[in-house]
């Protein structure tokens, strides 16, 4: 495989995206991140695999289980790219969930005809690190998925 | 994204152009679950013009897969592409689904 030619390293990207809770508007956020990630000269397996479905993976557990598509509440990104990594912020207004509660090995052969229970699976696959923050001081519901994936 | 569907002989053939993702799958579940309906037994999907497929796009297949195997029938996958193999390998679907490299191989294996 081709080296990725080396991005400018003094260029730093910040993307902030808000959306309402509706997965119509997924593919349009992954769009812009990849663009962000592929001006940064991140590889064409990080760019269609690993970013595109780390984020939707992220987007839908936000929309479908934090917010529960409540058409009042609001799904916000945060992306930050530079030269070494890419680093996403995913933040909704739901219930609040123990991240490390979920463990469910997809590919146990038990696991493997469920339509269900991949999502978490990928992300953690793909990302070369997962993890949840409640969100800020002052409230009771929120949770930030933070993920992390180095430059290849 | 869209989902166009032919048949080939006896084999009804649909085309995943796009994402296959949380947003369209319902789509792809019910023109195949139509075509079943109608008595049709041997489905190939094509993923030649597919980009990225997440986690609810895969649970369609798998489910897809099961129905068609509970009617008689049999449902194969073609022309992934090197992230899309990647994608069937980590989550291990690749030992569920008979894969072809491309379509012809595909409809000839039926």
């Amino acid at each position: 495989m081709a080296a990725s030619p080396q991005p400018d390293a003094g260029l730093r990207v910040s993307l902030e995206v808000e959306i309402p809770s509706d997965v119509a508007y997924i593919e349009r956020v992954v769009d812009l991140v990849r663009h962000s990630c592929s001006e940064l000269s991140f590889n064409s397996h990080q760019l269609a695999l690993n970013v595109p479905v780390a984020l939707s993976e992220a987007l839908s557990n936000a929309i479908l289980r934090g917010n529960q598509e409540d058409p009042e509440k609001r799904v916000r990104v945060c992306a930050k790219v530079d030269a070494r990594r890419l680093v996403l912020e995913i933040a909704d207004e739901g219930v609040r969930f123990d991240i490390d509660a979920n463990t469910r090995d997809a590919t146990d052969p038990d696991n493997l005809e469920r339509e269900d229970g991949r999502g978490l699976f990928l992300m953690r696959a793909l990302m070369d690190q997962v993890e949840r923050f409640d969100t800020g001081p002052g409230t009771t519901q929120g949770n930030v998925v933070r993920l992390t994936l180095t430059r290849a | 994204m869209s989902f166009s569907i032919k048949k080939e002989g006896e084999i009804v053939v649909v085309d995943v152009e796009g994402q296959l993702i949380v947003g369209n799958r319902q789509e792809l579940k019910q023109k195949v679950l139509d075509e079943l309906e109608r008595g049709e037994k041997k489905f190939l999907i094509d993923f030649a013009q597919t980009g990225y497929i997440d986690s609810s796009g895969l649970g369609v297949l798998v489910s897809l897969s099961k129905k068609i195997r509970e009617q008689g029938g049999e449902l194969r996958l073609a022309n992934l592409n090197d992230d899309l193999k990647t994608l069937f390998e980590l989550t291990k679907l690749d030992t569920l689904f008979q894969i072809s490299d491309t379509r012809d191989r595909a409809l000839s294996s039926f």
